[in-house]
Formats: structure tokens, C-alpha cells, sequence
């Protein structure tokens, strides 16, 4: 690591005026001039020939990616190409649940270090991404889930993740509006992880862009890669709607896309996308102060700062790119959590929307090299990318720079599927995120 | 809510009454088939955006298993058929070309 490269963003040493630093100090100052000198965040940058590295896709997940290649491993002629807009994708569309309760060694290890990130993410990319970790319970309401949480609970205290199994009562002091005596599903006991919780999801794409581009990469949006040309078996560069960009080493992060980006570049991958929509409420009085996610009856809930019940379910059964989803998938949603929260059920929905989740056999991601040389993959994320941003990035800053996998993205290569070594994540992940 | 028409009983049946099933025409690696074969056969999808067949079950109907043609990008349906043929039948590759002029199925 290279000193320059670990101030914060905002404090650029030599050319240049440099971004602004956010502090209380520019608030009061631009509070002086009525707010008209503030920087746009990130430069809106033209596609330049060729670079060190092309990243496709400029979501949490491959501006982390360009952020910790630049701060970790020195690597800053980097672009950033994105189709629609900066954090346009599941990134502006989930429902910002962080936690990292899960069962296997290799699962705690990725998710565990994702959430340690965000707990500084906000000083270090001097970005406020509203990280509330503010305790994340996943209720246990058959004798099968008790017996499945405690197992975790377990397994976290070996691996450093602090979760507690915790019975009944506990869970009605911690989230007094749920319903523990329900008839059908009465609360048995919860998964409860106390340092889990959610940020603000825009502001994470957002926090890492402004990082990146005060590093000098180039992020660029509404440029939409078209094909992928390769030589003797290595990459060369893409085509997009901007022009040819050459680089030799290529990273697809487009998450519920990446199967045609493959496509292009030749391979396949154990990927299918579907489509999973989330939906808030209108605004209320604040009444819930954790994350609750209800598996055993396809749910999960958490209040927004802005009072609004956000809300999210189950994916659809079969594959599609329509990035809105099957109505009667809210319908469950709702009706489950109605019974679990019988308070809200006279509250009036705002909005709904889905994203297209990209979703791999064992539930867990795909942080790999290809069969094309210089090309590797992020995605396989499915229905909880959003939790693991910042790891991911991280592992896969380490897997381009260095061209193999490191000690958190080894498990998770393409070869584990052929080996059957599987990380299954279908009990703990197949539902809730 | 995507309907599909079972082309056994003939009902024109919401999602609710169908299971998904997957990609249809996947060929089984067989014994002693490569490596690399099984596992294209047992998790390598296709995932197209576009068009796409794939298999379905009128479950909360007559039980059948059978095929539909679908685009996945705007869930436009080409149409359906028996699940006992291995190739897609002609008049739904016509109904596809009709409706997708230039489109070709990836190998």
C-alpha cells in the first residue's frame, strides 16, 4: 500500500483544487453561501482507450471493487462502465439489510468482513452511508428453524460472529409490535445478531463513486458493453455503445446480467435471474427499531429513517430480466406479514419494485477467474449482494490485482461447482435478505 | 400474470396454477460423460435474455409436465407444447421468427 493512496477521499495532496472535504466545518461554510458551492461528487468522465482494468457494471459491488483496487493495491487507471445509470441496479432496489449470520466457515468469513467495513465505512470514505447497526432478528417459528438457528448461533460464536440465540420474550422486549402468540406460527425464539442492521443503500454506490473518482478512474455511465473481444484465449477489451475500450484484465460485476455478459465473452456460468421486488409503506410514527425477517413465512421488515415500513419477499419461481415481478409474490409477502405484525395491516403501500437477482445453485457468490484469461467474475450475489458491498469489493480488489483468488474469495470460485464443493447457504440465505 | 395455455387440457392458467420447472431440451450427461459435460449439464444455464424455453407443470391443474417459449425480457409468450419431444416443434421456431426477426438460438 502506498501512503498517498490512504487519506480519505477529499483530501487531495498537490494537483488540482481536490474534492471538498465533508465536514461540519464546509456545512457551515457553504451554509454561508446559501449551499451554491458545493462539487458535483464524482467527475462525469469520457470512455478513454484503454486502461489497467475495465470493470462492467458501476453498482455497490464494482465501485467497491475499483475503490479497494485503488486504495489496497495501488491500481487507479481503472473504468467504471455502466448501462443505466450509477447504483441504477439491485443496488438502488434492495432492501439494505446488513448481517452476517451465516452457517458455513467460508460464508462468515466474506460477510463478516463485509460488515466490519461498513461499521467505518462512512469516516473512511468520509461519506455518511447512515450505517445503523441497529440489530437484525431472524425469528424462528417452526421446531426446525430453532434447532437451524441455534446450529448457526454455534457456528458464529467459532467463527467471531457475534449472534445469540434468544427466546420469545426477548424478541417481543427487542420488537414489542410483533406477534408472538400467532396462531399458525407462533415466535419460537430468533437468530439475533446485534451488530447487524442496514444503511443507506444510494449513498454506499454513492460514497464509493466519489472515492474512486478522486483516485482519477473514470466512471461512465450510459455505456453499455456490446461484445467482449479476446486473443488467444485472453481478454483484449470490450465494445460499447461509447466506442472500443481495450484492457487486459476485464471484471463482470452486473449482477442479474451477467450471464450475457458471458455470454459475450463465450462461457457460461451457474446462473439464473429472477426477478425479487420489495415495497414500503407510507410514512408512520417510528415503531420498530431492528430488522425482522420471518423465513419460515416468506417476510421481512424494517423501518426506514423516513418511517416508512420497508418490506421485502420471496424472488419469482422462474427466470426473467422484467425488473418488476409477479404480483401475487407482494400478495404473499403481505399476508405473511400481517400476521407476524398485525399493526400494520391497515397501512397503505407506497410503492413496489422489483430487480433482477442473480441466483446460483448453492446460494452463495461467485468471485472467480474464467475460462478466458484476464476476465473474472463477480456475481451469483442472488438475493443479498447488497450486505456484502464492501467485502466483496475488497476480495475482489485482491483476485484482479493479483490475478488468483485470495484467502476470502478462494472458496468461492466457478470450480467449486464441478468439484462439488458446494457452500451451501440455501437454508440460511434461500429467503431472507 | 403471466398465463400460459397447457397444451395438454387446453386451460389458459395464471402462474398461480403452474410450478416452474426450469430450462427445457437439456441434454443429460450420461455415464462417462467428461467432467466438464456433467457439470454443464447440472448447473450451466443458458439464462437468456430474450428468448427462452423452459419447462412448467400445470400443478394445481391436469399435473402435467410441459414446455413453453417465453421472452424473458418482456415475458411475451410464443407459445406452448408437449413436454415428450427433445427439439422445439417448427411452428413455435416460426412463431419466434415471426415475432424475433434474426434471432438465433445460442449453442
Amino acid at each position: 500500500m502506498q501512503g498517498a493512496r490512504q487519506r480519505p477521499p477529499g483530501r487531495r495532496i498537490g494537483k488540482g483544487p481536490g474534492l471538498q472535504r465533508y465536514s461540519v466545518f464546509a456545512l457551515a461554510r457553504q451554509a454561508r453561501r446559501h449551499h451554491l458551492g458545493w462539487q458535483r461528487a464524482w467527475r462525469d468522465a469520457q470512455p478513454k482507450r484503454a486502461y489497467d482494468v475495465v470493470i462492467v457494471g458501476a453498482g455497490g459491488h464494482g465501485l467497491a471493487t475499483a475503490y479497494y483496487l485503488g486504495k489496497n493495491h495501488g491500481i487507479t487507471n481503472v473504468a467504471i462502465l455502466e448501462k443505466g445509470w450509477l447504483g441504477g441496479g439491485n443496488t438502488g432496489r434492495n432492501t439494505t439489510i446488513i448481517r452476517s449470520n451465516y452457517l458455513q466457515d467460508a460464508s462468515a468469513a466474506l460477510y463478516e468482513k463485509s460488515r466490519s467495513l461498513y461499521e467505518t465505512l462512512s469516516q473512511e470514505l468520509n461519506y455518511n452511508v447512515m450505517y445503523s447497526p441497529r440489530g437484525v432478528m431472524m425469528l424462528a417459528q417452526t421446531e426446525g428453524e430453532v434447532r437451524g438457528y441455534r446450529r448457526t448461533a454455534h457456528a458464529n460464536s467459532l467463527q467471531g460472529v457475534a449472534t445469540e440465540f434468544i427466546g420469545p420474550e426477548r424478541v417481543k422486549q427487542l420488537c414489542p409490535i410483533i406477534e408472538t402468540k400467532g396462531p399458525r406460527y407462533p415466535v419460537l425464539g430468533a437468530l439475533w445478531q446485534p451488530r447487524g442492521g442496514t444503511a443507506r443503500h444510494d449513498a454506499v454506490a454513492w460514497g464509493y463513486a466519489r472515492a474512486c473518482s478522486d483516485m482519477g478512474m473514470d466512471i461512465i455511465q450510459r455505456c453499455e458493453v456490446t461484445g467482449i473481444s479476446s486473443e488467444n484465449g485472453h481478454v483484449t477489451g470490450v465494445e460499447t455503445t461509447r466506442g472500443s475500450i481495450a484492457t487486459r484484465k476485464l471484471a463482470l460485476v452486473t449482477a442479474g446480467h451477467s450471464s450475457v455478459l458471458a455470454e459475450m465473452a463465450g462461457f457460461r456460468l451457474p446462473i439464473e435471474s429472477l426477478p425479487l421486488q420489495a415495497l414500503v409503506s407510507e410514512p408512520i410514527k417510528p415503531c420498530m427499531d431492528v430488522v425482522v425477517m420471518a423465513n419460515t413465512v416468506h417476510g421481512y421488515m424494517s423501518q426506514s429513517d423516513k418511517g416508512e415500513m420497508v418490506i421485502g419477499g420471496g424472488t419469482d419461481g422462474y427466470n426473467a430480466y422484467t425488473q418488476r415481478g409477479s404480483f401475487h409474490h407482494i400478495e404473499e409477502t403481505v399476508r405473511a406479514l400481517v400476521e407476524t405484525f398485525p399493526i400494520i395491516s391497515r397501512l397503505k403501500m407506497l410503492r413496489q419494485w422489483g430487480g433482477i437477482v442473480d441466483m446460483t445453485g448453492d446460494r452463495s457468490p461467485i468471485l472467480s477467474t474464467t475460462p478466458v484469461g484476464g476476465i473474472f467474475v463477480n456475481c451469483g450475489w442472488g438475493t443479498g449482494g447488497f450486505k456484502a458491498i464492501p467485502g466483496s469489493g475488497w476480495a475482489m480488489a485482491d483476485l484482479l490485482a493479483r490475478g488468483a483468488p485470495g484467502p476470502i474469495a478462494g472458496p468461492f470460485g466457478l470450480e467449486r461447482f464441478r468439484e462439488g464443493r458446494m457452500i451451501d447457504e440455501s437454508v440460511a440465505a434461500g429467503v431472507a435478505h | 400474470m403471466l398465463i400460459l395455455t397447457c397444451p395438454y387440457c387446453g386451460v389458459a392458467a395464471d402462474e398461480t396454477e403452474l410450478s416452474p420447472g426450469g430450462e427445457a431440451h437439456l441434454h443429460r450427461a450420461g455415464p462417462g460423460s467428461e467432467d466438464a459435460s456433467v457439470e454443464a449439464y447440472l448447473y450451466h444455464r443458458s439464462n437468456p435474455k430474450g428468448v427462452h424455453f423452459e419447462r412448467w407443470r400445470h400443478a394445481y391443474g391436469c399435473g402435467k409436465w410441459f414446455h413453453s417459449a417465453r421472452d424473458t425480457a418482456t415475458n411475451d409468450v410464443f407459445g406452448t407444447y408437449p413436454a415428450q419431444v427433445t427439439e422445439t416443434p417448427q411452428n413455435i421456431l416460426e412463431a419466434i421468427a415471426q415475432r424475433r426477426p434474426g434471432w438465433e438460438r445460442p449453442q
